[in-house]
C-alpha cells in the first residue's frame, strides 16, 4: 500500500511535464501562429489605435516569451482569465458545461466498450468464421462512419421517422433542469432527488447521443480486443489452462479475455482523445449543451480567452484520464512495478 | 503383458497451410505401461510436441488428428465427445509445459490457479478443504505456504516449474506428460527437478511421458525411449539399449553428438544436414538424405518399424540386411 | 523440384504476364479474406481518384448551378440523388466535392508523414535526451483530442484550403512519429543490425540500408489508414463550419446544410454526402488493412 502511494505520487509528478507540453501547444496555437486574438476579434477594419490599446490591456504587446511566462503564471493560480466580450470569468460557462460533456463521454464510452469488447472477444474465438468476418466488417464500417453523420442518421430514423426518441438537448421542456441541478450530472442529480420522472426524461435524452458516440467508437475497441485475444488464445497459459480441463468458456472469457483487457485498458487512455473529438461532434449534432458546443459558440463569437480556457480544460481532462488509466492498470496488473 | 495404460495406434496429424499440408505426425504407434516412464526424443520439428498435445487432443489449430487412435484405459481419446475429454484433462492426464512463466496466467495468484482446477473437477469440495489440499501439495513440493498468494512473475523459474507440477498432480492423475520440462531451467535447478519428479513418481505411482531433445534428461528418467524423426518413430527400445546398442543410424548419430567428459575430444561431433520438409516428404526413409549408411533401397521404400531384439524396435533397411 | 522448373521458364514477356496473372488469381487462396478486403479497398480508392480526375465524365450538371432542377426534389429521374434546397444537383456536388476532400486529406497526410517520419527516424536512431523530449512532446499531443487541436488551428488561421490542410496535417504528425520511432528502435536492436555495426558499418549505412526500407514498407500501410482519418477530420471541420470558403463543393458542408431540412423529411440531403464520406474513408481503411494483413499482420494491432 505504501508502495502504491509512492507509485501514485511519482505518476502524478510525471503528469506535470505532459500538462506543461500541452499548455505550451495551446499557447503556440492561440498566440504564435499568424493571427492574434485581438485582430481576429475586432476584424481587419478596426482602428489601429484601438487594436493597440486592446493589445496593451491584455499584455499582448509584450515579447512572446514574457507572454508565455504570464500565461503559465496565471494558469498556476488556477485562473483562466476573463472573457473580453461577455465580461465574465472564463471558468463560469466552463463549469456549467463540463458535466454535460463528461456525462455524454462516459456513457458513450460504456456503450463502446459494451459492444466492442464482447464482440471482439467472440470474433477472436471464432477466427476466420463468417461471424468473425462480419464482426470485423462491422468494426471497419463503423470506424469509417463520421460521428456526426451517425448522429444524423439515428435522428432521422428514431427521431423523425418513428418519433420515438428526442433528438436535442439534455432534458425535455416539461422537466425543469433547475429543479434538480446540483452536481450538473443530470443522471446523478435526478437520482439524488429521487425524481424518477425526471430521471427517465434525462435518460431518454441521453440514448441517441450515447449510442452515436458509442457505436462509432466500438469499432476501435472491437479491433483492439480481437487482436489481443488472438495473441492470448495462442499463448501458453491458455493451452495450459485447457490441459487442466477447464471449461472452454472459462478459458476464453476468463483467462484470455482477462489478459486481453490489460492492453485494451492502456489503449483506452490514448483512445480517450478520439472519444472527446467524437463527443464534440455529437454535441453539435444533438444540441447537447456541453464543452464542444461552448467551444464552437465562442469561436463564432471570437471570444478567444474563453476558447483558450476551454482547450486548457481539455488538456487537464486528458491528463487526468491518463493518470486514472495508469492507476487502474497498476491495480489490476500485478506485473506493473511500483 | 497387461493392457497398457496408453496406447497410440497409427496416429497421423496434419497441419493444412497455404503451401499444402504439413504432416507433423505420420503413423506413430506407441505403448506406455502403467508405472513406466517413456521418453520421446527428437530434434525440434520432429513432431514430438505435437504428439504430446495430441494425447490430450489439444493440437494447436489448424492442426488436427486425421487418422489413428489414442487409447487411454481402453477409451479412444481421439473420438470421445469434448465434455468427456475435458474430464480426462487434468483429472486423469496432466501436462507440464516447457515454459512455466508463460504457462501460468500472469494476472492470477498461485492459489487461485489451484482452486480453479479443484473447483472444476471436484465441485463438491468446500473452499477450506480445497485450500488444505493445496497447502499439502505445495509443502510436498517444498514451496513455502506464504508463496501461495504470490503472482507467477514473483517466483523463480524452478519454483514456477514446481507449481506447474503441483497443478498437474493436485488431482492425482494417472499419467503426466512433461513437454521439455527442464528447457527453461538452469542446470542446478534441472537436477533438483529431476529428483523431485523421481520422488513424485514413486509417491503417486505415476506413469510419465517425457518429451525432450535432451538426452541427459531421458537418461536420468526414462525406462523406455522412443526416438522420433520427421514425424515418425525410428527406434523404440529400453533406455539401456538405446544408449548402449542403438540400432538406427539416426539414434547412433544422436548418441555420438553427446559430449563425453571421459574422452578427450578435439571437436564436438555433429550431424550434417537438416530434417526434410514435411510438406512433400521424399519417398523412402526420411533420414536417407542425411544417413551415412544409406543405400539405393532407402531412397525408394520406407522401412517398417520392426522388432529386431525383444522389445527393441527400429525402422531401418540396414539392420534387416545384416 | 517444382520450384526449379518454374525458374527455368524463359523470361518472355508473355511468360511474365502469365505468371503475374497466375499470382493474382492464386493470391485469394494464399491470403484468404484479406486479399478480397484489399481488392474492395483498392477498387473504391481507384474509382474515387478517377472521379476526382475526370468529374465531367460522371455528371453533366454544374455543382453550383442553382437552376439545375426544382428545389428539394427527391432522388430519381435526371437527378440521381435529388436536389438540395437551392435546386442544385446533389450527385454533381458529390462528384465535384470528391476533389476537395480527397485533395485536402491526401495533402495533409503527405505533410504529416514528411514531418513525422524523419523526426521518428532521428529520435529512434539517435536516442538520448533528444529522443526523450521529442517522445514526451509527441505523446502529449497524441493524447490530446486531435479535432479540438484542428478546430483551434482552423479558427485562428481562418478559412482556406491551405489553412485547413495544415490544421489537419498538424494532428497526424505524432501518428507517424510514434510508429517510425518504435520501428526504428526495434530494428536497431535486431541482431543483424548489431552484427553490421560490429563489422564497422557506418551509421548512415545502417539507417539507409536496414532501417529506412523496413520503415517505409509499414508507413505505406499507415499512410492509407491515415488518409481515411484525415478525410473524416476534414469532413468534421467543414461540418462545424470551420472548413473551406463557401462556394467550393464540399461533402461536410453539404451535410451541415442538409441537417436543417432533416425534420421536414428530406432524407437525401444528409444520406448521400455522409455515404460518400464513409465510402471514401472505408476504401482507404480496407486498402490499408488488407495491405497490413498481407505485409505484416501485427502492424495494425497496436
Amino acid at each position: 500500500m505504501k508502495n502504491l502511494m509512492r507509485y501514485l505520487s511519482m505518476r502524478l509528478l510525471l503528469t506535470i511535464p505532459m500538462l506543461l507540453i500541452l499548455l505550451t501547444v495551446v499557447f503556440i496555437v492561440m498566440r504564435v501562429i499568424p493571427g492574434d486574438p485581438v485582430s481576429a476579434m475586432l476584424g481587419d477594419h478596426a482602428p489601429v489605435k484601438f487594436v493597440a490599446e486592446k493589445k496593451h490591456e491584455l499584455g499582448l504587446d509584450k515579447p512572446i516569451w514574457e507572454q508565455y511566462i504570464d500565461y503559465l503564471a496565471q494558469l498556476s493560480r488556477f485562473d483562466l482569465g476573463r472573457s473580453m466580450i461577455l465580461q465574465e470569468a472564463v471558468t463560469a460557462p466552463i463549469l456549467e458545461k463540463l458535466p454535460a460533456t463528461i456525462e455524454l463521454t462516459l456513457t458513450g464510452l460504456l456503450v463502446a466498450l459494451g459492444i466492442g469488447i464482447p464482440l471482439g472477444a467472440w470474433a477472436a474465438k471464432n477466427r476466420r468464421s463468417v461471424g468473425d468476418f462480419t464482426a470485423r466488417l462491422y468494426g471497419n464500417i463503423v470506424y469509417c462512419i463520421p460521428v456526426f453523420w451517425m448522429g444524423l442518421i439515428l435522428q432521422m430514423i428514431f427521431g423523425v421517422a418513428f418519433d420515438w426518441l428526442p433528438i436535442a438537448g439534455r432534458v425535455g421542456s416539461r422537466v425543469m433542469s433547475s429543479d434538480f441541478e446540483q452536481t450538473g450530472f443530470y443522471l446523478v442529480d435526478t437520482l439524488l432527488k429521487a425524481d424518477l420522472k425526471a430521471f427517465t426524461d434525462v435518460a431518454i435524452h441521453l440514448i441517441l447521443p450515447a449510442l452515436t458516440l458509442g457505436i462509432t467508437l466500438s469499432g476501435i475497441f472491437l479491433r483492439l480486443t480481437r487482436a489481443n485475444m488472438l495473441d492470448n488464445l495462442k499463448s501458453d497459459f491458455v493451452l495450459a489452462a485447457r490441459a487442466r480441463g477447464l471449461p472452454e468458456g472459462k478459458v476464453v472469457y476468463g483467462h484470455a479475455l482477462g489478459n486481453a483487457f490489460v492492453p485494451v485498458l492502456t489503449m483506452l487512455g490514448l483512445q480517450f482523445a478520439v472519444l472527446l473529438s467524437g463527443a464534440i461532434l455529437t454535441e453539435t449534432t444533438f444540441s447537447w449543451p456541453g464543452m464542444g458546443r461552448l467551444l464552437l459558440e465562442r469561436i463564432y463569437l471570437r471570444d478567444y480567452p474563453t476558447v483558450q480556457g476551454i482547450i486548457v480544460i481539455f488538456a487537464l481532462f486528458v491528463s487526468v484520464i491518463s493518470l486514472l488509466v495508469d492507476i487502474i492498470h497498476a491495480l489490476i496488473d500485478p506485473r506493473v512495478k511500483y | 503383458m497387461s493392457e497398457p495404460l496408453l496406447k497410440i495406434d497409427e496416429l497421423c496429424i496434419d497441419y493444412p497451410i497455404a503451401l499444402g499440408t504439413v504432416r507433423a505426425v505420420r503413423g506413430v504407434s506407441l505403448e506406455v505401461q502403467g508405472g513406466e516412464t517413456l521418453g520421446i526424443v527428437g530434434e525440434s520439428g520432429s513432431g514430438k510436441s505435437t504428439l504430446g498435445l495430441a494425447i490430450l487432443r489439444l493440437v494447436r489449430a489448424p492442426g488436427r488428428i486425421t487418422a489413428g487412435r489414442v487409447l487411454f484405459e481402453g477409451k479412444d481419446l481421439a473420438s470421445v465427445p469434448e465434455d468427456q475429454m475435458r474430464e480426462v484433462r487434468g483429472k486423469d492426464i496432466a501436462m507440464v509445459f516447457q515454459n512455466p512463466l508463460t504457462s501460468l496466467n500472469p494476472l492470477m495468484r498461485i492459489d487461485r490457479h489451484f482452486l480453479e482446477v479443484l473447483r472444476t473437477h471436484k465441485p463438491e469440495l468446500k473452499k477450506p478443504e480445497a485450500l488444505k489440499l493445496v497447502r499439502e501439495i505445495l509443502t510436498d513440493l517444498g514451496i513455502e505456504e506464504n508463496r501461495m498468494g504470490a503472482y507467477p512473475h514473483q517466483l523463480s523459474g524452478g519454483m514456477r516449474q514446481r507449481i506447474m507440477i503441483g497443478l498437474g498432480l493436485v488431482l492425482r492423475p494417472k499419467l503426466v506428460i512433461c513437454d521439455e520440462p527442464t528447457t527453461a531451467l538452469d542446470v542446478i535447478v534441472e537436477a533438483g527437478f529431476i529428483d523431485l519428479l523421481k520422488r513424485l513418481q514413486k509417491e503417486f505411482a505415476l506413469t510419465i511421458v517425457v518429451i525432450t531433445h535432451n538426452l541427459g534428461l531421458v537418461a536420468e528418467l526414462a525406462d523406455r525411449i522412443a526416438v522420433m524423426y520427421a514425424g515418425q518413430i525410428v527406434e523404440n527400445a529400453p533406455a539401456e539399449a538405446v544408449f548402449h546398442q542403438p540400432l538406427h543410424p539416426y539414434t547412433q548419430g544422436l548418441i555420438a553428438c553427446v559430449p563425453n567428459i571421459d574422452v578427450e575430444q578435439e571437436t564436438l561431433t555433429t550431424m550434417d544436414g537438416s530434417p526434410p520438409g514435411l510438406v512433400d516428404p521424399p519417398p523412402g526413409c526420411s533420414f536417407a538424405p542425411r544417413c551415412p549408411l544409406a543405400m539405393g533401397r532407402c531412397r525408394e521404400q520406407e522401412p517398417p518399424l520392426l522388432e529386431h531384439r525383444p522389445g527393441h524396435w527400429a525402422a531401418c533397411w540396414r539392420i534387416n540386411n545384416e | 523440384m517444382k520450384n526449379t522448373r518454374v525458374s527455368q521458364l524463359p523470361p518472355s514477356p508473355g511468360g511474365l504476364l502469365n505468371r503475374a496473372l497466375h499470382a493474382f488469381s492464386t493470391a485469394g487462396k494464399t491470403y484468404g479474406a484479406e486479399w478480397y478486403i484489399l481488392l474492395v479497398g483498392l477498387f473504391i480508392v481507384v474509382f474515387m481518384i478517377f472521379m476526382t480526375a475526370f468529374p465531367w465524365l460522371f455528371t453533366s450538371f454544374n455543382p453550383s448551378d442553382q437552376d439545375a432542377g426544382p428545389q428539394l426534389a427527391a432522388p430519381g429521374g435526371i437527378h440521381l440523388m435529388g436536389t438540395d434546397n437551392l435546386g442544385r444537383d446533389i450527385w454533381a456536388r458529390m462528384v465535384w466535392g470528391a476533389q476537395t476532400i480527397l485533395g485536402v486529406a491526401f495533402a495533409a497526410a503527405l505533410i504529416s508523414s514528411l514531418i513525422g517520419i524523419p523526426l521518428g527516424l532521428l529520435s529512434g536512431f539517435v536516442g538520448g535526451p533528444l529522443d526523450r523530449v521529442l517522445s514526451l512532446t509527441m505523446d502529449s499531443v497524441y493524447s490530446f483530442p486531435g479535432l479540438i487541436l484542428a478546430i483551434a488551428f482552423a479558427a485562428m488561421m481562418g478559412p482556406g484550403v491551405v489553412n485547413i490542410t495544415l490544421a489537419v496535417a498538424v494532428i497526424y504528425i505524432p501518428t507517424y512519429y510514434r510508429l517510425v520511432r518504435g520501428q526504428t528502435i526495434s530494428i536497431r536492436e535486431e541482431l543483424y543490425v548489431e552484427a553490421a555495426q560490429v563489422l564497422g558499418a557506418k551509421r548512415w549505412t545502417i539507417l539507409g540500408r536496414y532501417i529506412f526500407p523496413n520503415v517505409i514498407a509499414t508507413t505505406v500501410v499507415v499512410f492509407s489508414v491515415n488518409i481515411a482519418d484525415a478525410i473524416m477530420t476534414e469532413a468534421a471541420l467543414s461540418y462545424i463550419g470551420l472548413g473551406l470558403p463557401a462556394g467550393m463543393p464540399d461533402w461536410g458542408m453539404d451535410l451541415s446544410m442538409g441537417k436543417k431540412f432533416l425534420p421536414s423529411g428530406s432524407w437525401w440531403l444528409i444520406t448521400f454526402p455522409g455515404m460518400m464520406i464513409m465510402t471514401l474513408a472505408l476504401g482507404f481503411t480496407l486498402l490499408g488493412e488488407g495491405l497490413a494483413e498481407i505485409l505484416n499482420p501485427k502492424l495494425l494491432e497496436r
